[in-house]
């Protein structure tokens, strides 16, 4: 297991804010000294671009930037070619979405998704609905939007040439069975495409393993910089692609007429000047992840919720949409206050959480409401942080809720 | 000052004034009726949703209206204006509305033209909640700029 209190020091936002209870993490994580170094030696010991000088501290920063590929090779199991920096996960999804379009998805082939998905995972194939002619179908899930293989295998048809679901969901924290899901998508003749936003912060991602043909994943969620992401694709994939921006880096050479070379996968994705100490910044990120080891902050992180769960479960003014998930965030409202409401009284007693839709605004179809409060952990929240929370949960009520503006 | 005034610092007052025009908002239900506006408050944020109608006639809000999903602060202000707004002419409303958003605004305002809606005077330490507690408000004033724009 891991040890919290040692964690817990290498981020200076816990360090700054004693007094917060911080349940964002599903939004952004907190970030370790480790990572904020990285970026900011970026800027005070070795700025420049990258891919484009003749001088050392250029070679030093390509070597930095290109050798993240192999850090997140290592951290989901693929080759470094596969992995294609992106800005986040919404990136991702977009040029999943939209390089498939352009080179596969033909008018009236089918995509399959399901109502728990994020905004992300919807909206890019939306688009091809409304614009190519693209049919969009949904994946039966239960109340706590798990999909069950059975299911599945029932809404798989020779139409269906994508199967786009999150491995874990966003806001009820189900985990879908996606190497099983993979398998029957691969007979059918589709490609699973993996929303992993909310699983590769959380739990080993072994994307050989589970025989995926896309996975996009944001860093800014696993302790590294805003504004970075990962598109991994397999490579025979990502090399029939085509790139959504075109511009600096990833072409190889053009004419006047018109005519452009691009260069190879995965350069011709990232046009123009990347987040270059983001990347450097994620790859920290993931080292730092792998040093604490993800079996293991999966397990701390499964038995934190457990704990939590349980205790809610015996808050009277508590409603849980989602107690028999094991994993995720943990969703609910109090009865008879509005989700905002409850927020800012738990907001009143330095706990950060977020209130809405989450960006799942299709997911009222599957837990029959549109506001929830959605409290969500990482590996550095601790037992006594659960009880605080627990603590102030007890005690939201409508009074207490407009109480915060007397 | 008068009694009603010294109650409205009451904060206990206050909060009850909030929770019972949430729990029971005033003017909640839209209408059908020929020559109402209508504007529908859901871009704002991704959780308030609010529909507000109102009808303007020779100067004068002869009617006011809303309906809809939202928080305790924007139910109860967009209640609050209602109550505050129903009958008055534009001018009047006007006067309301800029004091309105002065208190919002943390800025000067006259207390007595806003009647209950002082409940709403300590949202600007919340700065999160501003759009709650503005929403209806901007509703009223998109459909009092409409009407001036049609004479």
């Amino acid at each position: 297991m891991l040890d919290v209190e040692k964690i817990r020091k290498d981020f200076p936002m816990i360090q700054n804010h004693p007094e917060l209870v911080y349940f964002d993490s599903a939004a952004t994580s907190l970030k370790p000294q480790c990572v904020i170094d990285a970026v900011t030696d970026f800027y005070t010991t070795h700025t420049c671009n990258v891919h484009r000088g003749d001088y050392a501290i250029a070679a030093q920063n390509d070597r930095l930037y290109d050798g993240t590929r192999k850090i997140i090779a290592k951290f989901i199991n693929c080759e470094p070619n596969e992995v294609v920096y992106t800005y986040n996960v919404t990136h991702a999804m977009n040029q999943i979405a939209y390089g498939l379009s352009k080179n596969y998805l033909k008018a009236g082939d089918t995509v399959l998704v399901s109502s728990a998905e994020h905004a992300s995972n919807l909206l890019p194939w939306f688009r091809l609905q409304k614009e190519q002619g693209i049919k969009i179908e949904y994946i039966p899930t239960d109340k706590q939007a798990n999909i069950h293989m059975d299911d599945f295998k029932k809404v798989l048809h020779a139409g269906v040439k994508v199967v786009a679901v999150a491995q874990v969901t966003n806001v009820l924290g189900s985990i879908q069975p996606i190497k099983e899901m993979a398998a029957a998508a691969h007979e059918a003749g589709a490609l699973m495409v993996v929303d992993g936003a909310q699983s590769v912060p959380h739990m080993p991602v072994d994307v050989k393993d589970l025989d995926v043909d896309f996975l996009g994943f944001s860093g800014h969620k696993m302790c590294g910089p805003d504004g970075t992401g990962v598109l991994y694709g397999r490579y025979e994939l990502l090399k029939k692609m085509a790139p959504i921006f075109e511009g600096g880096d990833m072409n190889a050479r053009f004419q006047s007429s018109g005519e452009v070379i691009l260069k190879e996968a995965p350069v011709k994705f990232e046009a123009g000047t990347p987040n270059i100490e983001g990347v450097i910044g994620m790859g920290v990120a993931a080292e730092y992840l792998m040093g604490i080891g993800m079996e293991n902050i999966h397990a701390y992180e499964k038995e934190l919720r457990a704990y939590f769960v349980e205790k809610m479960k015996h808050l009277d003014n508590i409603e849980l949409y989602n107690p028999d998930n094991e994993y995720g965030s943990i969703d609910f409202n109090a009865k008879g206050v509005f989700a905002q409401d409850a927020a800012g009284y738990l907001s009143s007693q330095n706990i950060a959480v977020r209130s809405g839709n989450h960006c799942a605004k299709i997911l009222h179809e599957i837990i029959g409401t549109d506001q929830t409060i959605r409290a969500s952990l990482y590996f550095y929240n601790t037992k006594e942080e659960v009880d605080r929370f627990v603590e102030a949960a007890a005690k939201i009520s409508l009074e207490n809720a407009v109480g915060i503006f007397f | 000052m008068s009694d009603v005034n010294s109650m409205l610092n009451d904060p206990e007052v206050l909060r009850e004034l909030i929770m019972d025009h949430y729990q029971y908002p005033h003017h909640h239900k839209l209408t059908d009726a020929e020559g109402y506006q209508s504007v529908h408050m859901a871009s704002d944020s991704c959780i308030d949703d609010i529909t507000v109608q109102s009808l303007i006639k020779d100067g004068k809000i002869d009617d006011i209206r809303f309906d809809g999903v939202a928080c305790t602060i924007s139910t109860a202000s967009t209640s609050m204006m209602t109550d505050l707004l129903k009958g008055k002419t534009i001018e009047e409303a006007k006067k309301i509305i800029n004091n309105y958003f002065n208190m919002i605004d943390a800025k000067e305002y006259d207390p007595d033209v806003l009647e209950e809606a002082v409940a709403l005077k300590n949202v600007y330490k919340q700065a999160n909640r501003i759009k709650c507690a503005t929403i209806g408000w901007k509703a009223i004033n998109q459909m009092i700029d409409e009407s001036e724009e049609k004479k």
